[in-house]
């Protein structure tokens, strides 16, 4: 099976689903000639040509609106916005348009877009370039988010989300564009939308994540094997619609919880499954659900010793966990 | 008649019912039908806006948006589409909506705050009313990017008042459709006043209509309350999309005789001669309803009886649309998603 990175998944998966259906079509800004900034889209307004893969202006709340436009007209557009962080005009239009309209015209319309966005930090990409940005979107119904944190699953599940009849957020991690790797098949397969994946069993603590966080998490557990402490791991890949009931069987494993996201603390999708938790499987809880998350400041810091302050890893992840077991 | 449209103010009917000397040349060139189709239309939208007010007085539908006023703006650019055109309406598009061809009866639903009111004849291409301004301008686009991308000859028209175009999706719009002439037309009825600001108070430049030079697409501004102006504008714009030649912006000089909404008071914020003014000298129906009569095409009998025929029309759709059986409680989580997810489920479940 070849080993992709997670970035050259976000592309085999789009041209996949291109070849399969000419309605698919990609929009943003230097998606086209320029490949993308992250070259996520590289190659494929040479295959596809440049009404398939749409340069557009600067002008994000019409990236969005066109999205919209051409959905209900029965294209299944694929937008990108160049950085989470310049989602924000588009706020509007995705919020008070595409997230509703499928209910305010009584099923008559609906929007089969996917919007795909770089977030999170850790790639010196300063206040603008680095922002986590899904808890803006996780309390608006209407909306699918997904956030996956391999390869394999990103490419399965951008594919359902090209092929899913709402509206898709579909965030990607741009640390781990480059950095994690892992194997893809080759042929066409889909993973289901609203479905977490435990991605490592374990007996002492659970830790429910998603994204880069993912990963430090793994690395945590790996490194606490060797201190005897198993370390259950559950990768939501999915924030809306959430898998609870993957969520009460991963705490059921080991009722130590501990929820890791590099989104802000307070607001954060944390509080969400940690209310989940506290509702439903309060008497599986043998100590207090810990949420470790990025802190409440505006912003990822651009000076280097700030932003290593701000990000989570591997040390801070094990240190947390390792408390966490010891309580 | 083309070179006339690169002027300001294109005119046809004057408000006294007279014809302009360009307007002689349009006319004669209209077929009885279409004349009397105008009045026709516009005297139905008038009655079924008079009614949804009274409605609304009497708890019977919701807050509504009056459009008594706009009525030559309304119908005669909606006259001007057909059934493969897009329609991405404000709310104040009653008239859009019926020579659309949506029934009445969905009209005064949505106005009940039925969801199912839009729920719109299989076919149709009118999208729901736009309520947070200038959001239907970048979504009109993509279906004009869709029509281009599948070489299908439809054109989309984004309908929307004087005040959005403050909004930033005005000008992400009029820019997106500027680069890729699209087949996509900005119909924008000025009537001068968003709720009370006044259009001298929205823009400094004086017309909507001057803007389109800054996004290099044709800018055509009609007198509003002249239907044949109107007409004749729209159908030039939807040529003009149809054939490749790329998007036009209209601004339709209009006044709303009524308030904002049922629940705004216009006599805080326009002058009482103001208002005077429009409603008994620059009437839309009225100037057509001279002209008609002066052509022989219409008579004081025939006026009544339309006016009486309009009335049962809308009768007719009041009684159906309050026959509907209100709606099971339950329809609150109906259609969020194509599926509903567990969560759902079961809040629909615990309510």
């Amino acid at each position: 099976m070849p080993i992709l990175s997670y970035i050259d998944a976000v592309t085999l998966a789009l041209r996949e689903e291109m070849q399969k259906n000419p309605r698919v079509f990609v929009l943003g800004e230097d998606v086209g000639v320029r490949g993308g900034v992250f070259r996520a889209t590289h190659g494929l307004i040479d295959e596809f040509g440049p009404e398939r893969v749409l340069d557009t202006p600067l002008t994000e709340s019409a990236i969005a609106g066109v999205s919209i436009g051409a959905s209900v007209y029965g294209m299944r557009p694929v937008a990108e916005m160049q950085f989470a962080d310049f989602i924000m005009p588009a706020v509007n239009q995705i919020i008070s348009e595409a997230a509703k309209m499928r209910y305010r015209s009584n099923n008559s319309w609906h929007c089969p877009l996917v919007i795909r966005a770089p977030y999170g930090g850790g790639v010196h990409g300063g206040l603008y370039h680095s922002q986590s940005v899904e808890k803006l979107f996780t309390g608006i119904p209407g909306l699918k988010i997904v956030t996956p944190s391999t390869p394999y699953d990103v490419k399965g599940l951008l594919k359902s989300a090209i092929q899913d009849e709402d509206p898709v957020l579909f965030f990607e991690h741009k640390r781990c564009y480059r950095l994690i790797k892992g194997e893809v098949p080759e042929e066409d397969y889909t993973l289901p939308i609203g479905q977490a994946e435990v991605k490592r069993e374990g007996t002492d603590v659970t830790v429910i994540s998603y994204g880069l966080t993912l990963h430090f998490a793994l690395q945590a557990a790996e490194e606490l094997q060797k201190e005897g402490i198993s370390v259950h791991v559950l990768d939501l890949r999915t924030l809306i619609p959430l898998d609870k009931e993957a969520v009460l069987q991963a705490v059921a494993k080991t009722g130590k919880v501990m929820i890791i996201h590099e989104d802000n603390l307070t607001g954060g999708f944390g509080g969400e499954v940690s209310a989940l938790i506290a509702e439903e499987a309060f008497f599986e809880l043998d100590a207090p659900i810990r949420r470790l998350a990025g802190p409440d400041v505006p912003a990822m810091p651009y000076s280097p010793p700030l932003e290593k302050e701000f990000m989570l890893n591997q040390e801070k992840v094990t240190h947390a966990i390792r408390e966490l077991a010891e309580f | 008649m083309l070179k006339s449209m690169d002027k300001m103010d294109f005119k046809v009917v004057l408000p006294e019912g007279r014809l302009t000397d360009e307007g002689r040349c349009v006319w004669k060139e209209l077929s009885r039908e279409k004349k009397l189709d105008f009045y026709r239309w516009m005297v139905q939208v008038r009655q079924f806006d008079r009614r949804s007010i009274l409605l609304q007085r009497q708890g019977r539908i919701g807050t509504y948006a009056p459009m008594a006023g706009q009525e030559a703006a309304q119908v005669g650019s909606a006259l001007a589409l057909s059934k493969e055109d897009w329609i991405f309406p404000s709310y104040r598009e009653v008239g859009v909506n019926m020579v659309a061809g949506i029934p009445l009866k969905q009209i005064l639903l949505h106005w009940m705050g039925r969801v199912e009111g839009n729920r719109f004849p299989e076919g149709s291409r009118v999208l729901p009313p736009y309520v947070p301004i200038a959001t239907q301008l970048p979504q009109a686009m993509g279906a004009a990017w869709a029509a281009k991308m599948k070489k299908e000859p439809s054109v989309a028209v984004a309908y929307f008042g004087d005040g959005a175009t403050s909004e930033g999706d005005f000008h992400e719009a009029l820019n997106f459709a500027g680069v890729f002439r699209l087949p996509v037309i900005f119909f924008c009825q000025n009537n001068q006043y968003a709720i009370s600001t006044p259009f001298r108070r929205q823009s400094a430049v004086p017309t909507v209509a001057e803007r389109a030079a800054a996004y290099h697409i044709p800018g055509i501004r009609v007198d509003g309350n002249d239907v044949v102006a109107v007409h004749i504008a729209m159908e030039q714009a939807v040529s003009r999309g149809k054939q490749g030649e790329g998007a036009t912006l209209i601004e339709a000089v209009t006044y709303r005789h009524g308030a904002h909404t049922t629940a705004d008071d216009a006599t805080r914020y326009r002058e009482a001669e103001e208002v005077e003014e429009w409603v008994r000298n620059r009437d839309p129906i009225h100037r057509l309803e001279v002209l008609l009569k002066a052509e022989g095409l219409l008579t004081d009998a025939d006026i009544r009886d339309w006016e009486e025929a309009s009335r049962q029309v809308v009768e007719h759709a009041v009684k159906e649309a309050e026959s509907v059986p209100a709606p099971a409680a339950d329809h609150l989580f109906a259609h969020v998603y194509e599926k509903m997810p567990l969560d759902l489920i079961k809040q629909k479940r615990d309510v």
